[in-house]
């Protein structure tokens, strides 16, 4: 791994403009993606089911073929090179253990393809096995393993042959929160101990952002946005992207200086935001409650205890519901009626073209 | 798939075109009239009348009676389940020529039947369709019994949960799950019956007659190739509709089913009803299956001076048996064991191969189903493989001895020539047996392989194979079953000095003396015997699971 130190400038994975249709009609499952994954990074696509995050990652392990667009692995395409030859990695999301093997026969399997010695393969299996958790493992049978078992000698059948790439479809998929949870902090440390180089898809935006050097958010078969965890949070750069994370309070405005004229009233906006339409994103921690007078008047349509906080939705007299976050000792009862102010902090002005 | 192609060009469509090509050309020139002369014969029409309603009858009673067996047979845990489940393979690999005797023997003239109540069968159709029966109730309960024995349960148990009664979760659940393998035990039983030659011979008389007697009789007897040709060629059509029927109806129901370990699903009867379904296949097997094969082996001790082991005996020289051999007939037996040994391994080779091209499109396709043209072509291949089985056996051989006589082609001398002939209709049980295994084989599990650094190769060693191996062991007991049994070719290019088991029954069988038929009820044990024991050590051989790989 340290050999690759001085290559780390190069993009170690590069897709340009790849694109994959089923069937003859209707929209591509990939539509020109340009995408890159420089070495020891951690990119999770983060997507709706549908949104071609799975064909990507076929695409780029040879699995499946793409209509047009490269596929570069350290600088050499890989059109006509078959899946075997690739040097890629790839974590099923039902993790697809081979049922008449052991646990050590699964993790060995990609060690034996490249004729590693059986002292060789032995260690590694070993190793691996202490890294995920299981140590002792070696010859359990696949089916007496529960899923999380299940999932960690996929991840050590995955990482035995040193892949130059690993790529993980929905990793986390069937475990429950608490392992879930618990295995993303795991994952994490240990990709960034070995240096490995990560290509995640998911639809959970926790584990996305959990797991995640750079987010990667598709729609439709295309890049909706690339950023940071900590940046696609904070900025959302389209609807969609909003509306995946999670947040409804999006509506039309139009910025005139410091506030943008929208169907709650005026909202502050940023500094410095240009003047004109667009689409606005208000985020609840940014909804505030006041006295009736003092604020938009509105009714309190349902409340949802979240644990650490609540979550009301609210209908003012005019305009679309708004959502707000308060604390569970401020929370108004259903029925209410509260009125509301908005801070200039959590608004997002999404892109227009949006 | 280039092995497989080149091996049906050679060693199939060859000498079976060239045979046609002798009967219906004269002096260069086809002489196509000769099907309408043959066609509208009033006799031909009755025997191509009788040829498919008998198989059509054969093979609905086997059905009838099998399907029971093969849901006793998966599903049930009883002693002696595995030297039974070869008993019923017995009968199928017998040759045709003894399975008729042994009914003649059970139902005819001074029969068993006779003696008891002065019943007799073997002026009705019923002798023939139960030999069928006899014949063909273990393609039935391996076809259908070996996949009914891997289904999940759950999936019925998950069914009765939702509210479906006992019947109507196996109606809705299981039973389209072994659709497939209904299907193909179904299009087995009547392509056998319907190609059906040495039962119809013996016990038909000179009234039943399906097309295969037909045949034999106009090429060998009457040496009339034109007629011979003809029904050749309409026996063939009519296969090849049966096979895209076939085709077409499997196509719409393979799907991938979830298979477990046969082992984990048989359990002990438990209540009335199961205990009665477990004594009436055992009760049918026995009356079935088992009184005709001890009929046989009786016979084969019934000397002339009371019982005794005379029969066997004479079998060790060459001079007790007069003429007819220049051999011991019991050379019979090593020179049968080789050839089925080399024809098994040559129907494992091809029938593997093919098998294997038959599946690797699924794994090139992916999702998006594209690819049409290739998986057209290959579907024509799947049928292709079946043809050897509806093709008159006569005809191959025949084929054989007047297409494989030239340089570079030289092989009437050879001693492979029996086995490739044999070979050929070993490869359609191969295929058949393993393609819905394969087929169910998840394509993820060879993607895996595949991103671990597995070549397309390897991915079928490392993946399909093992999960086939059950599978490919059936295939092999039945490749080398049908080798050991198969008559109708060998006949034709077996030499005189090298017979086989078959072809020695039948020599004997066609020569009059008790000596004689007393030998080829002694042969005839020993071939049932023979093939008994490799079934049951098939039988033995189990999988390997989940810990021995390496």
């Amino acid at each position: 791994m340290t050999a690759r130190a001085d290559t780390t400038a190069q993009e170690l994975l590069r897709l340009g403009g790849v694109t994959v249709r089923f069937g003859a009609s209707g929209r591509p499952a990939l539509d020109v993606v340009d995408l890159d994954v420089t070495a020891h990074e951690i990119v999770c696509v983060l997507g709706p089911s549908g949104s071609g995050k799975s064909t990507l990652l076929r695409v780029v392990a040879g699995l499946q073929q793409a209509d047009a667009g490269q596929v570069l692995l350290e600088g050499r395409d890989q059109s006509g090179v078959p899946t075997h030859r690739r040097g890629v990695g790839l974590m099923f999301q039902d993790h697809q253990l081979f049922p008449q093997r052991d646990v050590a026969g699964n993790v060995a399997f990609g060690l034996r393809m490249r004729r590693s010695s059986r002292a060789d393969q032995e260690r590694t299996v070993a190793e691996l096995l202490d890294l995920v958790g299981l140590p002792g493992a070696q010859r359990r049978a696949v089916a007496s393993l529960s899923g999380g078992e299940q999932q960690r000698v996929a991840l050590a059948r995955a990482l035995a042959p040193r892949p130059r790439l690993l790529m993980l479809d929905e990793p986390l998929g069937q475990l429950d929160r608490g392992l879930r949870e618990r295995l993303v902090v795991e994952l994490r440390r240990l990709f960034h101990e070995l240096g490995t180089t990560v290509l995640a898809v998911t639809h959970d935006q926790g584990e996305a952002f959990a797991l995640a050097d750079r987010v990667v958010v598709m729609q439709d078969g295309k890049i909706a946005q690339t950023g940071t965890p900590l940046e696609v949070w904070q900025r959302p750069a389209t609807e969609f992207v909003a509306r995946f994370l999670g947040f409804d309070n999006v509506v039309e405005a139009t910025v005139q200086g410091d506030a943008a004229v929208t169907p709650w009233g005026k909202v502050p906006v940023p500094y410095g935001t240009l003047d004109g339409p667009c689409r606005l994103l208000v985020r609840p921690a940014s909804v505030r409650l006041t006295p009736v007078p003092e604020g938009l008047p509105c009714t309190v349509a349902a409340r949802t205890f979240r644990g650490t906080h609540v979550a009301l939705l609210l209908q003012p007299t005019g305009g679309p519901q708004v959502e707000a976050a308060c604390a569970l000792r401020d929370a108004p009862e259903v029925g209410q009626r509260v009125g509301i102010a908005f801070a200039a902090r959590d608004v997002v002005v999404l892109d227009a073209a949006a | 798939m280039a092995v497989p192609l080149a091996f049906f060009a050679l060693f199939f469509a060859y000498p079976v075109v060239a045979i046609v090509g002798r009967g219906l050309k004269d002096g260069g020139q086809w002489q196509l009239g000769r099907f309408g002369a043959v066609l509208s014969d009033p006799d031909v029409v009755h025997v191509l009348w009788f040829t498919v309603w008998q198989a059509a009858a054969s093979t609905g009673l086997t059905l009838l009676i099998a399907l029971p067996g093969a849901y006793v047979f998966a599903r049930f845990d009883f002693p002696g389940k595995q030297l039974l489940r070869a008993v019923v393979a017995v009968p199928f690999v017998l040759p045709t020529v003894v399975v008729g005797s042994a009914f003649l023997a059970l139902v005819g003239r001074g029969g068993l039947l006779d003696d008891l109540w002065g019943v007799r069968l073997d002026t009705s159709v019923w002798a023939i369709l139960l030999a069928h029966v006899f014949f063909n109730y273990a393609v039935v309960v391996r076809t259908v019994g070996g996949l009914w024995g891997q289904l999940d349960p759950r999936q019925e148990e998950a069914a009765r949960v939702l509210g479906a009664g006992r019947f109507a979760a196996w109606r809705r659940v299981t039973l389209p799950a072994l659709g497939p393998a209904v299907a193909a035990a179904a299009l087995m039983v009547f392509l056998f019956t319907f190609t059906s030659f040495g039962v119809v011979q013996i016990l038909g008389g000179p009234t039943f007659s399906t097309l295969e007697v037909e045949i034999y009789r106009q090429t060998a007897d009457f040496l009339d190739l034109p007629t011979a040709a003809v029904l050749t060629m309409i026996q063939f059509v009519a296969v090849l509709g049966v096979l895209a029927l076939h085709a077409w109806t499997v196509r719409r129901r393979e799907s991938a089913l979830r298979l477990v370990n046969a082992a984990q699903t048989a359990r002990r009867p438990r209540g009335g009803g199961q205990w009665a379904l477990l004594w009436g296949t055992l009760a049918v097997i026995t009356v079935l299956l088992i009184v005709p094969l001890v009929v046989l082996v009786e016979r084969s001790f019934a000397g002339p001076d009371g019982y005794g082991a005379v029969f066997y005996e004479a079998l060790r020289s060459a001079a007790a048996a007069d003429s007819t051999f220049a051999v011991a007939p019991l050379d019979a037996l090593w020179n049968s064991l080789a050839y089925g040994a080399a024809a098994t391994v040559i129907a494992l080779v091809v029938g593997g191969l093919a098998a294997a091209a038959l599946t690797l499109p699924q794994l090139r396709r992916g999702p998006s189903g594209r690819t049409p043209v290739i998986s057209r072509f290959v579907r024509g291949f799947d049928v292709l493989l079946m043809l050897p089985l509806g093709v008159s056996a006569v005809t191959v051989g025949f084929g054989f001895l007047i297409t494989l006589d030239k340089p570079p082609l030289d092989l009437r001398s050879s001693w492979w020539l029996v086995p490739l002939a044999q070979a050929l209709v070993g490869v359609p049980f191969v295929v058949r047996t393993m393609l819905p295994v394969l087929r169910a084989v998840d394509g993820r599990l060879r993607e895996a392989a595949a991103v671990l650094g597995a070549s397309p190769w390897r991915v079928w060693r490392e993946v399909d194979l093992p999960m086939v191996r059950r599978a490919l062991l059936i295939a092999a007991g039945f490749a080398f079953a049908v080798s050991l049994g198969e008559f109708g070719a060998t006949v034709f290019i077996a030499r005189p000095d090298r017979p086989t088991l078959p072809v020695a029954v039948a020599r004997l069988l066609g020569r009059a003396g008790e000596l004689n038929y007393g030998q080829a009820m002694a042969l005839s044990t020993i071939l049932m015997v023979v093939c008994a024991g490799a079934l049951l050590v098939l039988e033995r051989i189990r999988p390997i699971d989940q810990s021995g790989e390496f």
